[in-house]
C-alpha cells in the first residue's frame, strides 16, 4: 500500500485588520479611563441637578470629602463616624497639600460629596469643620441630571 | 552597468506577531474590565471666607436675600421663606422652588443693571435635619434658571450658609 505524502503548506491568517481594531479598542479605553476615582465613594448617592456647572478646570489642590446619610465622613476608603473628630486628617491632607506646592489657603478647594438624604446640619458641620481648618473654597458636587 | 543583487530572490520577512498580539490583548481586557459608566460629576461653587477675616472692608456692601428653608417631619421641604430686609415672602405650596427662581430674577432685574447679579448675595438659613438634595435644589434655583434651548441663565454667583448647623 503507498502513501502519497501531500505537502503541507503553512496556513497564516491575515492578523492586519484584528491587530487594527484591538489598538482602536486600547485607545478608546485609554481615553476613557478615569484614575481619578479613587477618591469617590461608591454608596454616596449625589443629588441631581440640570444646571450645575460642568468641572471646567481642575482644581490643583483638592480634599475631597464623601458624606453618608448617617453622618459619617468617608475619606480614600476611611470611615470616620464623628465629624468633629476629622480635625487631625483635615490638618494632614493642607500640609500634604502644601508641600506639594499649594501657597495660599484658597488655592486648596474641598470638594464635598453628600449623600442626597443626609442633614443639610450634618454639610454645614462639615463645612464649619474644614473653615475652622481655615479652608475658604468649597465645591458642592452633584450629579448631572439626565 | 551591473546591479548586485537584483537578480536575487527576495526573501519573505515576517515578523513574529505573536508576542505583541499577547499583550496588546492583556491590556484590552485590563481596560474592558476597569470600565465603569458613570454619570457625570458637576459643583456647586460655595465661597465661605472666614468671619473675621478683612473682606469687610469692601467698597460695596452687596445686596443680601435670606432665603430660609423649613422641613417637615418626613425631613423634606416644607417652606421656602425669602426676605431682602424691606420685604418678606413665603412659599408654601405648589412649586415652590420655581417661585424662588422667579422672586431671585425679579430682584435681580429691579437693581436695573442685568450685570448686577454678581452683586446680589444669597445667604441660607436651612433646617439642619432638611435633606441635602432640598438644600441642593434651592442652591440651584437661586443659581441659575434653564431656558427652554437648554441653556442656562446665571442668577445668583454669591452664595453663603449662615449658622452651621441651622436652627433647631
Amino acid at each position: 500500500m503507498r502513501f502519497t505524502r501531500e505537502k503541507h503548506e503553512i496556513l497564516e491568517a491575515d492578523m492586519t485588520p484584528m491587530i487594527d481594531m484591538t489598538f482602536q479598542l486600547i485607545a478608546f479605553f485609554m481615553l476613557v479611563i478615569n484614575f481619578s476615582k479613587v477618591d469617590q465613594a461608591e454608596e454616596i448617592q449625589l443629588p441631581k441637578s440640570d444646571i450645575a456647572k460642568p468641572i471646567k478646570e481642575m482644581d490643583l489642590y483638592t480634599i475631597t470629602l464623601n458624606l453618608d446619610q448617617d453622618g459619617s465622613v468617608i475619606h480614600q476608603g476611611q470611615r470616620i463616624n464623628d465629624i468633629a473628630a476629622i480635625g487631625s486628617l483635615l490638618q494632614r491632607e493642607i500640609h500634604a497639600k502644601q508641600r506639594l506646592g499649594a501657597k495660599t489657603m484658597d488655592e486648596i478647594v474641598a470638594i464635598i460629596r453628600a449623600h442626597e438624604d443626609a442633614e443639610t446640619g450634618e454639610v454645614q458641620k462639615l463645612i464649619n469643620k474644614c473653615q475652622e481648618n481655615e479652608l475658604e473654597t468649597f465645591r458642592l458636587r452633584v450629579q448631572e441630571n439626565k | 552597468m551591473k546591479f548586485r543583487g537584483t537578480g536575487k530572490k527576495a526573501e519573505d520577512l515576517r515578523l513574529n506577531m505573536t508576542a505583541m498580539i499577547d499583550i496588546v490583548f492583556q491590556l484590552l481586557v485590563f481596560f474592558i474590565l476597569t470600565f465603569k459608566v458613570t454619570a457625570m460629576e458637576t459643583d456647586f461653587d460655595i465661597s465661605m471666607p472666614l468671619q473675621n477675616s478683612s473682606s469687610s472692608v469692601t467698597d460695596v456692601i452687596p445686596k443680601l436675600i435670606e432665603v430660609t428653608l423649613r422641613a417637615n417631619a418626613d425631613r423634606d421641604i416644607a417652606a421656602i421663606e425669602v426676605s431682602d430686609g424691606i420685604s418678606f415672602q413665603q412659599f408654601n405650596e405648589g412649586e415652590i422652588f420655581r417661585s424662588l427662581t422667579d422672586y431671585v430674577e425679579r430682584a435681580i432685574s429691579t437693581e436695573g443693571d442685568p450685570s448686577s447679579a454678581s452683586e446680589t448675595e444669597v445667604e441660607f438659613v436651612i433646617d439642619s435635619k432638611l435633606r441635602y438634595k432640598f438644600s441642593v435644589m434651592a442652591i440651584e434655583a437661586v443659581s441659575g434658571r434653564k431656558l427652554a434651548d437648554g441653556s442656562v441663565k446665571t442668577l445668583i454667583e454669591q452664595i453663603k450658609f449662615r449658622n452651621p448647623g441651622g436652627f433647631e
